[in-house]
């Protein structure tokens, strides 16, 4: 165990894995000599030069060499250096990646990990700070990992890079470098993909989130005087229905949070899927935090976009009346 | 200060056996008989593959189908040139060189029949499946390139793509990165002269289509497309290139000599006048009239050529027609290594006649 922020379990996770693996190939925008405009790859090129590399600024060669490399037996391991670059290679992830298993019925697969920053909160330029899960969980084929702790990243990076389908990992800018927690170590510290976590189990409510909010939904949790059960999704998708919905019929009233805009997002699924499974133990309708829809704005403006503890709190307060 | 050139570029075109049956004897590749007459052979299966999905479209036996034909010479001469272990990246047309490769016909049919399987990839086959999103193939060649670098092998990659393609940014891409990385990568482009319906003159201002790896610093050709021969010369030059680790660029210049697809009616954006023109410098017909003037062929071996296409074409058509019908719960199977819970309900919801 060492105590590690989300970005160095990260970085510590990589290096753990390239030396595990020859066929694991990080390459990027500025991942190699630069260590990755958040380090997240910061030195892992010394040790591994002929497999970690910078590449041409062009995110669809960044998506579509990996599905190349995958095919020909590499594990690829592209960074996109801020999600928002991610739609210049989305068609090569919906077209390719996400269909190569299923276009030649399992005789070719796409065994590759996208890590992209993701999110808002940090001062960012424009399209910096998106958050597309339900996009990328709109596409059959993709799984999508949102990790909410340094510990979390590690188990979760180091089940994408070994998992046989491509994975979108998306990594929470806010938290990279906010705290720092004790992060098993070996070869073994695995967190399966598709797999929600319990975080805190309790009775009256249950807060489902994820990523960067996760953690305030964990303080509004604390902040609570209910006895709040909190999920963590961890994998958007695969969605872990089953957990969602013992909870649910559990406590009988559930908050979905998320910053990604409200319509469409991750919180209308979780809802529908409650809703199919477990209504008649809701008390009260399933209460959705998240962004507003609206393009995310300029940071001048972002904490009014961004939900926060205090709204996950209003909304727990909300179900709790009902 | 001073005005001064700080680069120039040339594009050369090869030409071995022109359309008006005139052979540069100083660039005939070296080929025994037998070889020649494979290609011949290969080139009168594709052919023949297109005529009869053409006719079983149009029975309403198979869905839609994207002939190759008057384009199999640069496909036979290039896989021609291939090793075994060299790898195959196609788009959507590239029957002739599948078939010259070994592949089996029964997979183009099952393909044109709407089943996976007629993508499937065998396991001893350095291939990828057909790519339908024009030119975004050509970057899945430059990471196997790239893999089969890291691991120190001198295989090939050969990507397929069209004039049509050629517009895209996946093969600006694709052309770059495979130049700033150096891999070994012979790109072909089919320059057919039509995406569907629109000519060559609008997909580009560039005098040739080759000249685009210029601005990507690596090597180009251009090849009468329509001639075996000069086909396959260019693309050995490139592989033994490939095999050092460097790519390039071959422009083919050929003709789409049918439709589009079956749904495409070309006489719609083009004249009976150019078709015919095109047909006199068919691949075929130019190639075989080589191979008689040789000696290579006669009527005795044309016939025992067309009564062996004729006879494999049929049973694969028959091999196809008999293949056990499509298991429709096959799709919940393919779309990760493992059913997800989520996945595995919707399966069996619908093996229950519910959604």
């Amino acid at each position: 165990m060492s105590e590690l922020r989300l970005v160095e379990a990260v970085r510590e996770t990589l290096a753990a894995e390239l030396d595990r693996d020859d066929r694991v190939v990080v390459y990027g925008e500025d991942v190699g000599v630069d260590g990755g405009v958040f380090r997240a790859t910061k030195g892992l090129r010394d040790a591994h030069p002929d497999r970690v590399f910078d590449v041409p600024l062009a995110e669809s060669a960044i998506v579509g060499t990996g599905v190349g490399l995958a095919a020909a037996g590499m594990r690829p391991v592209p960074e996109v250096q801020f999600q928002a670059f991610l739609y210049q290679g989305f068609h090569q992830l919906v077209q390719h990646a996400a269909r190569m298993r299923s276009r030649t019925r399992s005789t070719v697969a796409c065994p590759m990990t996208i890590r992209t920053p993701y999110g808002g909160g940090v001062n960012a330029f424009e399209l910096h700070s998106e958050s597309y899960e339900a996009g990328f969980g709109h596409v059959p084929g993709l799984k999508v990992v949102v990790p909410s702790s340094p510990a979390a990243a590690a188990g979760l990076l180091r089940a994408s890079v070994r998992d046989p389908d491509p994975v979108v990992f998306m990594e929470p800018t806010r938290l990279y470098r906010s705290t720092k927690e004790a992060v098993p170590e070996g070869p073994d510290y695995v967190l399966p993909l598709g797999e929600a976590s319990v975080a805190e189990s309790g009775e009256d409510v249950t807060v489902v989130a994820y990523g960067s909010l996760f953690r305030d939904a964990e303080r509004a949790a604390a902040a609570s005087d209910a006895d709040v059960e909190l999920i963590d999704l961890r994998t958007v998708s695969p969605l872990d229905v089953e957990t969602v919905v013992a909870s649910a019929k559990k406590t009988g009233r559930v908050v979905v949070v998320h910053e990604a805009p409200l319509t469409f997002g991750l919180g209308a699924e979780v809802a529908a899927r409650v809703g199919e499974a477990a209504l008649p133990y809701l008390e009260a309708p399933v209460e959705r935090v998240a962004g507003f829809d609206v393009p995310y704005p300029m940071f001048a403006r972002e904490d009014a976009y961004l939900p926060d503890s205090a709204d996950v709190h209003a909304a727990i307060e909300r179900v709790l009346a009902a | 200060m001073p005005r001064e050139r700080v680069a120039s570029f040339d594009v050369e075109f090869v030409s071995v056996l022109g359309p008006d049956g005139s052979v540069d004897e100083a660039l005939v590749p070296d080929a025994s008989d037998d070889e020649l007459r494979e290609w011949y052979r290969t080139m009168r299966l594709s052919r023949r593959l297109d005529e009869r999905a053409i006719a079983l479209q149009r029975r309403g036996e198979i869905g839609s189908y994207a002939p190759a034909t008057g384009q199999e010479a640069i496909q036979v001469g290039a896989s021609a040139a291939t090793r075994a272990d060299d790898w195959f990246v196609p788009s959507f047309r590239e029957q002739t060189a599948a078939l010259a490769l070994g592949g089996d016909p029964t997979a183009q049919f099952l393909y044109a029949m709407g089943r996976e399987e007629g993508a499937e990839v065998p396991p001893d086959a350095n291939a990828l499946p057909p790519a339908v999103p024009v030119g975004s193939q050509t970057l899945h060649a430059v990471g196997v390139a790239w893999a089969e670098r890291l691991r120190d092998r001198d295989r090939a990659t050969v990507a397929y793509f069209g004039d049509g393609a050629s517009s895209e940014g996946d093969v600006a891409e694709a052309l770059n990165v495979a130049g700033v990385f150096d891999v070994g990568v012979v790109f072909v482009c089919q320059n057919n002269q039509y995406a569907i319906s629109t000519p060559r003159r609008l997909q580009s201002r560039a005098q040739t289509l080759a000249q685009k790896a210029i601005g990507a610093g690596i090597d180009c050709v251009q090849v009468d497309g329509n001639d075996v021969l000069g086909s396959h010369v260019v693309v050995r030059e490139a592989l033994d290139r490939a095999r050092e680790g460097h790519p390039t660029l071959v422009e083919a210049l050929t003709y789409r000599r049918a439709m589009h697809t079956t749904s495409d009616d070309p006489s719609v954006y083009r004249s009976p006048e150019e078709e015919a023109e095109w047909a006199r410098r068919d691949p075929i017909s130019r190639f075989e009239t080589y191979l008689r003037e040789r000696g290579i062929l006669d009527d005795e071996t044309v016939q025992a050529i067309e009564a062996d296409v004729e006879e494999t074409i049929a049973a694969a058509v028959e091999r196809a027609k008999a293949a056990p019908p499509p298991d429709p719960t096959d799709v919940f199977e393919h779309v990760y290594a493992t059913v997800p819970p989520v996945l595995r309900a919707q399966a069996e919801a619908f093996r229950e006649g519910r959604r």
